[in-house]
């Protein structure tokens, strides 16, 4: 139990500093060796190098280029023209932008918390150990994760299609009136949500898996003696030892979600008209089918900023959790 | 013992051979009912969307509008799969998902694998702002940077190319983060004793420690081709020539179309999945026995 701060995986933003500490120092100077110092300085950096420079290209180089886009009045040719805040201060009036901000917030609280919790079920169901055909479960559930989001998209507009679709069949076979899944922008977001979180299950589930598997089947037998049913088992134990793993899967949803994009273009894109429209999308349309690259720079920026204070404070959040544990 | 799941009414499961003898047996059986009704559930549930798209794609164009829907086909047929291999160019779309998706997996991985070494086994400073800024790229992905990336892939002069697609996607920070808790768990006493014995550095890296690391190089390797694979948005702004377009970009020109011709549509998304499907069943076993995920989490 007390690995749990550094269970939070390799990407979970809160360990670094503390698994950089245990690693030790790699060069042993005090061995006297000559040239062994310098040759401790210029390994890594060859090692690196590759990445540094894959880094500054694609990484750092646009990041900054993005920015100095989003106060010039850029088209994709020709000087930049700067403009100061005006590309801030116009997406600021933007109804279109707020309009595709807000969607893809409502998108992200309704699908995380989907995900996550199907995502926990289907480990949990899996890993019960006295559950069988476990082998092939796991063989079913992870095909979702083969499907890419485009071909997602497909699947789940072909089964909510509102003439021909196979819900609307069963509720029409019920004797219910057929749903406009296609035309009422909630319900056509409602249906990117249960496919984001069909889609993204599997590998979450895998999170979960490899976190139940660490809980010492000691806490659940002595919780059993004490006479805890199965909801206080979960409740007690479960949730809290699968704390940080929680927290990264959460973390990994919502940062997945609010960059969604080729789900969206292929299920409804963006429909009816541009209810659905996502951020990214908007970003895309505006940057590249208007040109206005300036713009779309600036709300870029906007959404930069917000998935960091999202990570950001689920790092804090991740930071207590490992505290409290 | 743990059990969350909302119980499902009905639709027990046939336990498996009861001996009526053996109460202990017996008794272990009937308490795998409710779990085991609960899985398969559970399973029937994720299987369903894609049995149907699946058993959808091979009846013929009438009988996918039909009422009364079937589930299985009335006729089978494979017309849906001949029109859409006539339609969309499959060995070219194919090829150039290939290329993209196995080069950038082999270049990912070993970029990944150094750098991730390199945080691991030694210090600098200058290493600990490069840790910082990999990480900074979880949180900042790709999409936030389109625009400005487009023109840095054009000012390279690899617009419209797919090395203009490889080149931005290499560098992914869950790759060499995995790599970095993998090498962290090494023992500092092998890396001495291998310098004691006058190895290299270099030579410590390629032959003795990258070999150890070769679970988590099959695991990122799997992970980035299915990346690859599935990718969208890079390929659609940086590949504007049919000819270069990658197999989602292609699938995505039939879903653009006014009249969607489901027919060909279901059948050409069936066929984009053969591959990741094949490659699935090879690897199943590692994909499943969550190490993908024990990779991740180091």
């Amino acid at each position: 139990m007390t690995a749990s701060p550094r269970d939070v995986v390799a990407k979970g933003p809160g360990t670094l500093p503390a698994s950089a500490s245990q690693s030790r120092p790699a060069a042993p100077l005090s061995r006297g060796r000559r040239g062994a110092h310098r040759r401790y300085v210029i390994t890594p950096l060859v090692l690196a190098s590759g990445v540094i420079v894959l880094f500054g290209l694609f990484f750092f180089w646009p990041g900054l280029l993005g920015l100095t886009y989003s106060f010039t009045s850029y088209k994709g040719y020709g000087p930049l023209k700067f403009i100061g805040l005006d590309n801030y201060a116009r997406l600021f009036k933007d109804s279109s932008f707020y309009a595709a901000l807000s969607r893809t917030l409502i998108y992200a609280v309704f699908s995380v918390p989907l995900g996550y919790a199907l995502s926990l079920i289907m480990a949990l169901a899996i890993t019960n150990p006295r559950a069988k055909g476990t082998t092939g479960a796991r063989i079913v559930f992870f095909l979702p994760w083969l499907v890419s989001p485009i071909v997602t998209g497909v699947i789940w507009r072909w089964m909510f299609g509102e003439n021909f679709g196979f819900v609307n069949f069963i509720i029409g076979e019920l004797g219910g009136k057929s749903v406009p899944w296609a035309t009422d922008g909630n319900l056509a977001l409602l249906v990117v949500i249960f496919a984001s979180a069909w889609s993204g299950a599997a590998f979450n589930m895998l999170l979960f898996i490899a976190a139940l598997n660490n809980v010492p089947v000691s806490y659940y037998e002595a919780a059993q003696l004490d006479g805890a049913n199965g909801l206080q088992c979960f409740r007690y134990i479960t949730l809290p030892a699968i704390a940080p793993t929680s927290v990264l899967v959460i973390l990994l949803l919502t940062l997945g979600q609010m960059k969604e994009f080729a789900l969206i273009q292929a299920l409804n894109n963006g429909g009816p008209g541009t209810k659905n429209q996502l951020i990214v999308q908007y970003i895309y349309k505006t940057g590249f089918a208007q040109a206005n690259v300036g713009y779309a720079s600036a709300a870029s920026m906007v959404l930069l900023v917000i998935l960091m204070i999202i990570a950001l404070v689920q790092i804090a959040v991740s930071r207590r959790a490992n505290e409290a544990w | 013992m743990v059990n969350t799941t909302p119980t499902t009414p009905a639709a027990h499961r046939p336990t498996p051979a009861q001996r009526p003898t053996d109460r202990r047996k017996t008794g272990q059986a009937r308490r795998a009912v409710l779990p085991t009704t609960v899985l398969w559930t559970l399973a029937t549930l994720v299987a369903f969307p894609l049995l149907w798209f699946l058993l959808s794609s091979f009846k013929t164009g009438g009988d996918l509008f039909s009422y009364p829907l079937s589930f299985l086909p009335r006729t089978w047929s494979v017309d849906g799969y001949v029109r859409a291999w006539e339609r969309v160019d499959f060995v070219r779309y194919f090829s150039n998902t290939f290329v993209v998706a196995t080069v950038t997996t082999a270049l990912t991985v070993f970029f990944c694998a150094s750098a991730g070494y390199a945080l691991a086994k030694y210090k600098a400073p200058w290493l600990s702002v490069l840790a910082l800024c990999v990480l900074s790229m979880t949180m900042l992905p790709g999409e936030v940077i389109l625009n400005p990336t487009f023109t840095v892939v054009r000012d390279l002069g690899m617009y419209n190319s797919l090395a203009g697609v490889i080149l931005p996607s290499i560098l992914t920070p869950t790759g060499v983060f995995m790599f970095r808790q993998f090498f962290i768990t090494i023992p500092e006493e092998l890396l001495d004793a291998a310098r004691i014995d006058g190895a290299r550095e270099l030579q410590i890296y390629f032959s003795i420690m990258l070999p150890l690391a070769r679970p988590i190089v099959l695991t990122l390797a799997i992970i980035s081709f299915q990346w690859r694979w599935n990718d969208y948005i890079f390929p659609l702004i940086i590949l504007s020539d049919p000819d270069k377009f990658t197999l989602q970009i292609a699938l995505r020109s039939l879903i653009g179309a006014q009249n969607i011709d489901w027919s060909i549509l279901l059948a050409a998304s069936v066929i984009s999945m053969v591959p990741l499907v094949a490659l699935y069943l090879v690897f199943q076993r590692h994909i499943t026995s969550s190490d993908l995920g024990a990779g991740l989490k180091g």
